[in-house]
């Protein structure tokens, strides 16, 4: 029963200038099954997020296809909810409206989206934040809200794309904590990008660690520590050696990503 | 004094102030010191005198009535006619590409040179006034509103497509709210140009309105007048300006801190 599949996909950006055309991506092939929390592993340029892109249906693939549930993506869908790492809140809209956005597009019925925009809010803890505008929001809070305004549309997907990156590592922590908790009970689909290794590791139960450019899948690391899971976790055994594994495999990478420069 | 360091709301306004003050005392050294020959230069005092003397003698209200109604009725023209062709052209591509080159050689066009030309077409009623502001203005507003449109945040439009919106989501929902402050901040601007307009309107032939005031009074050498003609100008330029920028404030509460 597998949801997502990525069927040799590769992706090459058009010349420059005169320049050479740039393989982000080597053909790619990958099946994501139901449920599952996977996380993208990889140094920075390494083409992890043009891979979520074309997951998105924001980039399209040089070959191959991607394919949810059999069918073929083609664009950018609500079944694909995205949360990025810039903030992207709309600023005009307030946290509830934010929340609301896909929903109302959607046409669901204004009594219908207050009941989904209210469970979210207090999943989210932004209960009493309703009303205000991102602006008034700390990081953190920004994020909380995109990642509800995501989840809020029920995707069948939910892509992240290094969503906790700008953000303080205190913060960061308790991110992942809530982000784990709405996964332990929904158990939705996530694809999640970072470059974080302790990160990807706590909330995945799969880690792909991808190499340097030109980008492809080096690994696939099943991670088997039990849900749900407690921040102390980070400090068991077995998350010590997956660490030291992953911490080896990616500093080949950089290594390599810094040896071409 | 440091770079970029700010200053109370107090000391801001005193200093603002502050400078019409040494302007109208310099205004009144060279004048009434008889630095400069009352033929050119009216004094201060006797600017306001003429001005009191336009107001209760000679119906300057009513000129002033009918240039206000002027500027207005001609922006507000334009501003329907641009602002939606604008969005349009920032939105689609193609569209840019089929008006852009026109409306960049067309923002050039001056005006006032058309004024000859829109009195042997339109005449010299209120349509050719308003036609001369609209010319002037329309272009202006369009590219700059284009511009605006073409340059809100990708990531924004990005984020709105994957909880999807389709093409008429994007516009309506994201690239007209997300613009919509900048837009009006156009507007504003626009609108002190169009103020430029339509006294050269009412320089050649009028037979109201502020600058037929002015004309007409540099027939009589009436320096004091026609000053006070230019600083009634700038009054109703500042008092709109001030009037707009609080709409933008009332309507935009989330583009502010």
């Amino acid at each position: 029963m597998s949801k997502l599949l990525i069927d040799n996909v590769s992706r090459v950006f058009p010349p420059v200038r005169g320049g050479a055309p740039v393989q982000a991506l080597q053909p790619t092939t990958v099946t994501i099954a139901d449920n599952a929390f996977v996380t993208i592993l990889g140094p920075s340029g390494c083409g992890k997020s043009t891979l979520l892109r074309m997951v998105a249906g924001l980039d399209t693939p040089t070959t191959g296809q991607v394919l949810l549930d059999g069918k073929r993506v083609r664009e950018p869908g609500p079944d694909r909810g995205m949360v990025f790492q810039s903030y992207t809140l709309f600023p005009w809209l307030t946290v509830a409206e934010n929340i609301a956005f896909g929903l109302r597009e959607k046409g669901i019925s204004q009594g219908e989206r207050r009941a989904v925009v209210s469970q979210w809010l207090e999943r989210i803890g932004l209960t009493g934040f309703a009303d205000h505008y991102p602006k008034q929001l700390s990081g953190g809070m920004q994020q909380r809200t995109a990642i509800a305004r995501a989840l809020a549309n029920d995707p069948a997907v939910l892509l992240l794309d290094e969503p906790f990156g700008a953000l303080d590592n205190q913060t960061r922590s308790l991110m992942q904590e809530l982000l784990l908790g709405i996964w332990e009970r929904d158990r939705k689909t996530i694809l999640f990008v970072t470059h974080d290794i302790e990160e990807a590791i706590f909330l995945a139960s799969r880690v792909l660690v991808m190499s340097a450019r030109p980008g492809r899948i080096k690994a696939d690391v099943p991670v088997t520590l039990p849900y749900p899971r407690h921040y102390t976790i980070k400090t068991s055994p077995e998350f010590s050696s997956l660490r030291a594994q992953l911490t080896e495999q990616i500093r080949e990478e950089a290594v390599l990503a810094a040896a071409e420069h | 004094m440091r770079p970029l360091a700010p200053i109370s709301q107090t000391t801001r306004f005193v200093l603002g102030i502050l400078f019409f003050v040494f302007f109208f005392a310099a205004w009144a050294f060279a004048t009434l010191g008889g630095f400069v020959s009352p033929t050119f230069l009216a004094d201060p005092v006797t600017m306001l005198n003429d001005g009191w003397v336009l107001l209760t003698k000679h119906g300057f209200l009513g000129d002033i009535g009918i240039t206000i109604w002027r500027v207005i009725g001609g922006f507000i023209l334009a501003a329907l006619v641009a602002v939606p062709i604008g969005i349009l052209m920032g939105a689609y591509k193609p569209i840019e590409a089929f008006l852009e080159p026109f409306v960049s050689f067309a923002r050039y066009l001056p005006a006032s040179a058309f004024i000859p030309l829109l009195i042997l077409w339109a005449g010299i009623g209120e349509f050719q006034k308003l036609l001369v502001i609209f010319i002037g203005s329309v272009f202006q507003i369009i590219l700059m509103v284009a511009i605006i449109v073409a340059g809100v945040r990708r990531d924004l439009v990005e984020a709105a497509l994957t909880l999807g919106a389709r093409d008429r989501g994007i516009l309506a929902r994201v690239l007209i709210p997300s613009s919509a402050p900048d837009i009006a901040e156009t507007l504003r601007l626009v609108l002190g140009w169009a103020w430029t307009y339509v006294i050269v309107a009412e320089l050649i032939g009028s037979s109201s309105g502020i600058g037929h005031m002015i004309i007409d009074s540099q027939a009589l050498l009436a320096t004091g007048q026609m000053i006070f003609g230019i600083i009634v100008i700038g009054v109703i330029g500042l008092i709109s300006d001030f009037l707009f920028k609080a709409a933008n404030r009332r309507l935009f509460p989330w583009s502010l801190a």
